[in-house]
């Protein structure tokens, strides 16, 4: 039923008022379309702190083994991270067309 | 020396990002705007809570942006039935899991309830139905996400809306400076109740805001905390700055973070040395409207208010920024 | 063993719901409804009810928290009238919309403007379209049986339906009857623990009150109005059931002395008891007048309805409402509209009776009958007559 289209679902297909059984569905949703711009991290200046990953409102940085840190495909390219870094290692850069 | 000690005795060891808590109760996926400063808060306060509470959330951005069907951001139980009751069900739920206890229905431990809404559904339609939760006694936290307009709506005032402040429906003009009351002091009307615990937070201070959820949580009665939630589209900002001008909010004592324990006042957060609040309203364009006169009128008032907040919480005064003589034109 | 009792049947709802073994009750007090609450209130002070009784401080509050109880899993219970349902009103809409089984008493009074305390069924057709099941009682016997079933019927779990029995404020709810309680052992039979479909639980988490899209809007009320008018057979087995353990069955419309009958008046709520009065009395004069009684007002029992009015040639509605400036009031609008494709249905003639409180005797049903007659012969006078209007 989640696969289908919204406007494909028939009403036998919705649970009892509209009640959603899966927590965390949201995940299905690439929030990463609507960015114009991302973080690319220097990584020798990265002091792997954490900070880009705590403030992040998307929760669009995960940790990569090593400890570093880099964006995920949730990514709505706000800028806060790059802001926010101690040592100023992230830079926002244009998307591709 | 009340029960739960004063804030700065903390448990923590370390504040270290990394070592936070990496389960994420408010998923990705939500359609918030880029930068949402109260996207951030709810991310955090989540965590807080952990996996053993139930949500009750007011219709608002948070909620509009996480629960739309088929799609939740919420892992955690989460109910959503109207904008003003939001109170009134969280008291609902606490009191139906007194009586499944009492009967052996609860399968796992006791979850925790907690009330969650916007400004709007805070301070204004919800205060009824707050008023009468904390009243009432119930074991349960509320949390406010103040982003100081009905932001969802597209960006009314509401009465937590700052002194002059843009909104759509408190806009400048030829007779107008924007919002012309001052933002209603929803932390003293919770101190009011007589609640056991009441505190402000920002996700700017991710562990000051973590150990308050962790500490209303486990008091037992009412608690209440306000969270300053930084709008860039509301509050026509850059979308990197939320984090920085939470921070210059607190800097500025535009926004001071403090608790109330049992109605004993205590900051959580001392500024040494205070910034001019035009600091904080500066990268705003919902203040850019503002002559000096109004800007000054700010300065003084806000330092009035922090002045009144550190005589309750027996602080010392920090270093002021200086201020320009009142003038006659001021006081309007 | 079942024994009789003679209390005010306020009371006996109090007793019904204890016996049904509540555990969630937030109320807001409200004339006539408040001998329910106190009561429930002062059994549990006693313990004589194990539940939570939650003073909420508006009516709104209390189904709301109503909501939360039902949704974190326990058997809830309420009661209001008049203003307090009309305060209800925006949430009404969403405790249905969420498959609750919310258990609610209304004590129908009317609806301010004016102010008055007094009954009618005003308060209650202003929720028509609330989605809930909607049953009408007329007297304590009635009350006390339809209040314990409305749990059984609105946790079925192929209902999961908000339900509300109205009883008439004052006239009903105030007045003492005599009345046979079951044991409670017989309740406990009928009707078990409540185990809810969905419940807000930690170990199985879900999201209750997303919104919808236009995509999806009309599926999802379909879906409620699909379990809705499904509800009906459910409503009856129940109803069965228990005619099965006490000897009193139930009907959607109850028909008294129908047989013959060229002409029916058609009443709800407990003025039913009137004009059976009435209706005696113009049999024996040779009239062949008889009358329906509606008990199930949602959902619509079409069929039953059609088939109590085969045969006859004019059916006089009673309403206890005005739909102000509208086609016709109420009733006369729903029970007009399903009779409507009947080959050789019956003339209507309308009656708004009882406004406010304002007494309504036998003879009054009589001199209603008399003067539908005479408007059968010669046509309306107008759409509707407010009867005993006086000017």
């Amino acid at each position: 039923m989640s696969s289908k289209p919204m406007d494909q679902v028939t009403w036998q297909e919705i649970e009892p008022g509209a009640i959603l059984t899966e927590p965390g569905s949201a995940r299905g949703y690439n929030t990463g379309d609507w960015r114009s711009q991302h973080p690319v991290w220097t990584k020798s200046r990265c002091i792997r702190c954490g900070v880009c990953w705590t403030v992040c409102p998307e929760g669009g940085i995960s940790e990569e083994p090593g400890g570093y840190f880099d964006m995920n495909t949730y990514c709505k390219g706000c800028g806060i991270c790059a802001k926010e870094c101690v040592t100023g290692c992230i830079s926002m850069v244009p998307e591709e067309e | 020396m009340d029960k739960f000690g004063y804030a700065q005795s903390q448990k923590f060891d370390t504040y270290a990002s990394r070592l936070m808590p990496r389960e994420e109760y408010f998923t990705s996926g939500h359609r918030s705007c880029q930068g949402c400063g109260e996207a951030l808060a709810v991310r955090w306060v989540t965590k807080a809570i952990g996996k053993d509470a139930i949500i009750a959330h007011a219709t608002g951005c948070m909620e509009i942006v996480s629960s739309g069907w088929p799609q939740t951001a919420w892992m955690h139980p989460w109910i959503h039935v109207a904008f003003e009751n939001t109170s009134a069900v969280a008291s609902g739920i606490e009191s139906a899991l007194k009586v499944l206890e009492r009967k052996g229905k609860l399968k796992g431990p006791m979850p925790k309830v907690v009330a969650m809404g916007g400004d709007g559904g805070t301070s204004d339609i919800g205060l009824q139905s707050l008023s009468g939760a904390m009243e009432r006694g119930h074991n349960f936290t509320y949390i406010c996400w103040d982003n100081e307009a009905y932001m969802n709506t597209g960006i009314q005032r509401s009465s937590s809306t700052p002194y002059g402040a843009m909104t759509t429906t408190s806009p400048p003009g030829k007779l107008s400076i924007g919002q012309h009351t001052q933002k209603k002091n929803m932390v003293a009307i919770a101190v009011a109740h007589g609640i056991p615990y009441v505190a402000t937070a920002s996700p700017s201070y991710m562990f000051d805001l973590y150990f308050k959820v962790r500490k209303a949580l486990e008091t037992p009665g009412p608690a209440y905390i306000h969270v300053l939630s930084v709008c860039p589209t509301g509050w026509r900002s850059a979308t990197d700055l939320s984090v920085r001008l939470g921070r210059l909010a607190v800097e500025t004592g535009v926004f001071p973070l403090y608790e109330v324990v049992d109605g004993r006042y205590h900051l959580t957060v001392e500024v040494p040395k205070m910034r001019p609040v035009n600091d904080y309203l500066k990268p705003q364009g919902r203040f850019r409207h503002l002559r000096e006169k109004e800007r000054d009128f700010i300065q003084r008032h806000t330092l009035a208010q922090y002045q009144l907040l550190l005589d309750k919480c027996n602080a010392t005064y920090p270093e002021f920024p200086v201020m320009t003589e009142e003038t006659e034109e001021e006081t309007e | 063993m079942a024994h009789r009792v003679g209390m005010e049947v306020s009371i006996a709802i109090s007793h019904a719901v204890q016996m049904s073994k509540a555990e969630a009750i937030a109320a807001y007090p409200i004339t006539p409804q408040t001998h329910i609450v106190e009561h429930l209130s002062s059994m549990v002070a006693n313990g004589e009810l194990d539940a939570e009784f939650v003073n909420v401080e508006s009516e709104h509050s209390a189904i709301s928290t109503c909501i939360g109880m039902s949704a974190a899993g326990a058997r809830t219970y309420t009661a209001t009238s008049s203003q307090g349902l009309a305060l209800m009103n925006e949430v009404l809409y969403i405790v249905s919309a969420l498959r609750l089984p919310i258990v609610m008493t209304v004590a129908n009074r009317a609806l301010s403007g004016p102010l008055s305390i007094w009954n009618d069924h005003s308060d209650i057709m202003g929720a028509r379209d609330i989605g809930w099941i909607q049953i009408f009682v007329e007297n304590g016997q009635e009350s006390f049986d339809h209040s314990v079933m409305a749990f059984k019927i609105a946790e079925n779990h192929k209902v999961l339906l908000p339900t509300i029995i109205n009883l008439d404020g004052f006239i009903l709810s105030h007045v003492v009857e005599a009345m046979e309680f079951p044991d409670q052992e017989m309740v406990d039979k009928f009707l078990p623990d409540y185990h809810p479909s969905y419940q807000l639980d930690t170990e199985k988490p879900v999201t209750m009150g997303a919104f919808a899209m236009p995509e999806v809007y009309t599926e999802v009320k379909m879906g409620h109005q699909m379990a809705l008018t499904g509800a009906y057979d459910h409503i009856l087995k129940v109803w069965k059931e228990w005619g099965d353990l006490t000897g009193r069955h139930y009907q959607p419309v109850e028909k008294y002395k129908t047989e013959g009958a060229k002409i029916l008046l058609l009443t709800m709520g407990c003025l039913g008891e009137v004009a059976e009065v009435a209706v005696d009395e113009m049999r024996e004069a040779g009239l062949e007048v008889g009358l329906l009684k509606l008990r199930l007002w949602r959902p619509f029992p079409f069929a039953d309805l059609r088939e109590a009015v085969d045969g006859a040639e004019l059916v006089i509605v009673c309403d206890r409402a005005l739909s102000l400036g509208g086609a016709a009031p109420p009733v006369l609008a729903e029970v007009r509209s399903a009779i409507y494709d009947i080959a050789n249905r019956p003339q209507t003639a309308s009656f708004v009776i009882g406004l406010g409180g304002r007494d309504v005797d036998p003879q009054a049903f009589k001199n209603i009958v008399a003067q539908a007659q005479a408007e059968a012969q010669t046509g309306p006078t107008q759409e509707y007559h407010i009867f005993g209007v006086r000017g």
